[in-house]
């Protein structure tokens, strides 16, 4: 996978000589240990407002989703695994029969305890699209793709329609109730311009969110996540890697030990414009259809 | 049938092995906590919808399916200037038109009319679009670019566009004599018409929420018809009954198509259209086709007869075509918020590959 570039449309042919290389981050949850040091990075150094704090009882989770004014959110999955065969459901002397088992075979390294419980953490972003929906539909230009194949929105000129809101296959984009213009992860844009690596990334102290060119993460994270299957860990899977997916790859792509849906992700996530010549289609064949019935109404007489 | 939303989708084996179902305490000062009550152990209905039968605890659980039953999706920031201007625009696009067909066909009063209504729906209809944006004095920013990727980019130019040539058409049937250029002003507003009455829908089928990207094929004909149904009662209701006959015929033409696209529209989408048939939006869609059958009727029963009857009659087709407007709304924001739509579909795919 080393060495290919992912290209988005507007990137980097949009930007001649000045593109620079995809940048993008690779978050290896394998490696998450749910400091949130990269939330509290993020509103930090983006002075995103700070929101009323609470417990959600979902977990450690206490800041709940990706939105206006979180642009990392770190989530907490507390779960039973499967066990050599053994459902979740199953009663839970067989789980825990299932477990030892494990534990005799396999060692430590399988599992967290004996009780076939395992805690999955998880620090979500802006996923940076090749084909990013809330670009395509934002009638302002406010979002933009960077010279570094990265999408930002400029505040400057968003005008809070929030089109880019339900656009978004992700949930990622919110607008600010105060303000009313619309806020996401920017990727750091200011930082990457001084050659400064995102603060989230910088902060994490596991390298679990890494940062660097998109072409790198992809290899390196192709490798560990082969390493990790050769250690057991068959549920290891790259999210987001593929360029054959419904939004061309992201550019802020994950490695998960479980379905994308249990970290609250989308299984299959598909860019709106990917159906916007049948949805013109349908509109055009409406409006013709009207145009007749008009005319139509209009047959027959005075009556 | 029970409802996935509050987790609890009936047997599912041991109950004592099975995770312990926690109650939902999100006491976090966040609007969005307001999504269903679920737990990690959610699992869709939407798709394929394998369920648990029996006793046995080893029949396996199907995966959870979202992360303590919250939205992937974000819901629609959208207030009620929306739905509003998607009656407004349908009514002001699909009487441009109108009023371009019957100056055709020589009905001066009919046009004369309908260019007035016109007018209306389109001017008030950039004030309900300014109204809703987080920064309404940036509204001007719309027309900044144009994109065709954005069906709101497109819209915007063709409102604007439509409204600036119905203007001289309506001061010249208001006035009663010709304004330069009103003659291409009449055609260009009737043709903008058309795609001013029809874009909306393809405004919210171009999102990520499923019950209006699934739906996109019926969408822009159930908006068209609903303009129509509109745009025809609207004149019926302001022209004396012998020279309405078109729009009545335009009104009960577009009440019926609209009553049997959106029926399709429900049947295609089966599951992900569950929204039309619960809660506001289930109420609205029930008032949307009462309203526009009924309305309908009248203005067929009326025609030529009862004035009253007629005006009773396009009051409801009216009224149909709010309500339609709002049930496609609402019914977004229960598919955006309840991650079953969003998931299932999804996970059904990416499984058959």
């Amino acid at each position: 996978m080393n060495g290919h570039v992912v290209s988005t449309p507007a990137w980097p042919s949009t930007y001649d000589g000045e593109a620079k290389p995809r940048m993008g981050f690779f978050t290896d949850t394998s490696v998450c240990i749910g400091c949130k040091a990269c939330e509290v990075a993020c509103k930090e150094w983006n002075e995103v407002p700070e929101e009323p704090l609470g417990f959600t009882g979902e977990s450690y989770d206490n800041s709940g989703d990706l939105g206006a004014n979180r642009w990392r959110h770190v989530a907490f999955i507390e779960q039973r695994i499967l066990v050599n065969g053994v459902s979740e459901s199953a009663p839970d002397s067989w789980v825990q029969e299932a477990a030892r088992q494990q534990l005799a075979e396999h060692g430590l390294d399988a599992h967290e305890d004996d009780s076939g419980f395992r805690w999955l953490m998880s620090s979500d972003v802006c996923k940076h699209c090749t084909e990013a929906g809330c670009l395509d539909v934002c009638p302002t230009g406010s979002l933009f793709r960077t010279e570094f194949g990265t999408v930002v929105v400029q505040e400057d000129i968003c005008n809070g329609c929030g089109y880019c809101v339900v656009a978004c296959p992700f949930g990622v984009l919110d607008q600010r109730e105060d303000d009313g213009r619309v806020w996401k992860c920017t990727l750091c844009y200011d930082r990457l311009l001084d050659d400064m690596e995102p603060a989230c990334a910088k902060a994490c102290p596991t390298d679990s969110i890494q940062f660097g060119p998109l072409d790198e993460l992809l290899g390196r994270a192709a490798e560990r996540e082969a390493a990790l299957r050769a250690r057991g860990h068959t549920e290891a899977r790259l999210y987001g890697h593929d360029k054959g997916d419904g939004v061309g790859g992201f550019g802020a792509f994950f490695l998960l030990l479980d379905e994308p849906e249990v970290y609250g992700l989308p299984p299959d996530p598909v860019v709106t414009t990917r159906h916007l010549g049948a949805n013109w289609m349908a509109a055009g064949a409406a409006a013709v259809a009207l145009a007749a019935g008009v005319a139509a109404s209009f047959m027959g007489g005075r009556r | 049938m029970s409802s996935g939303a509050d987790g609890s989708d009936g047997p599912r084996g041991d109950v004592r092995g099975a995770v312990p179902e926690k109650e939902t305490t999100y006491v976090h000062g966040d609007a969005l906590g307001a999504g269903p009550g679920t737990t990690q152990a959610t699992r869709t209905k939407v798709g394929k919808g394998r369920r648990e039968g029996g006793e046995r605890a080893m029949v396996p659980r199907e995966k959870p399916t979202s992360y303590y039953g919250r939205p992937v999706i974000k819901p629609p920031v959208w207030t009620w200037e929306i739905p509003t201007y998607f009656f407004t625009g349908g009514l002001g696009g699909a009487s441009a038109t109108f009023a371009l067909a019957a100056d055709l066909a020589g009905n001066r009063e009919l046009a004369r009319r309908s260019w007035l209504i016109a007018l209306a729906g389109l001017a008030v209809s950039p004030l309900l679009l300014t109204s809703d944006l987080g920064k309404p004095l940036r509204f001007l920013n719309m027309l900044r670019v144009f994109k065709v990727t954005s069906p709101m980019s497109v819209g915007s130019w063709t409102l604007t566009l439509a409204g600036a040539a119905t203007a001289p058409a309506a001061a010249s049937a208001l006035l009663g004599r010709e304004l330069p250029g009103a003659r291409a002003a009449r055609f260009a507003a009737g043709a903008l018409g058309l795609p001013v009455a029809t874009y909306t829908a393809v405004l919210v089928s171009n999102t990520a929420v499923p019950v209006w990207s699934e739906a996109r094929w019926e969408l822009p004909l159930s908006f068209a018809a609903s303009a129509a149904a509109s745009a025809g009662a609207a004149a019926a209701l302001a022209t004396p009954v012998e020279h309405a006959a078109p729009a009545r015929r335009l009104a009960i033409g577009g009440a019926l198509i609209e009553s049997a696209v959106t029926e399709i529209m429900e049947k295609r989408l089966g599951e992900l259209g569950e929204p039309y048939g619960e809660g506001v939006s289930g109420k609205l869609t029930t008032a949307a086709k009462a309203l526009t059958v009924a309305g309908a009727a009248l203005m067929a029963a009326g025609a030529r007869r009862s004035r009253p009857v007629v005006a009773v009659g396009a009051a409801a087709l009216l009224a149909g075509s709010v309500c339609e407007r709002w049930a496609v709304f609402k019914a977004g924001f229960a598919s955006a918020k309840d991650p079953r739509y969003t998931v299932g579909p999804q996970r059904e795919r990416a499984d058959s590959r």
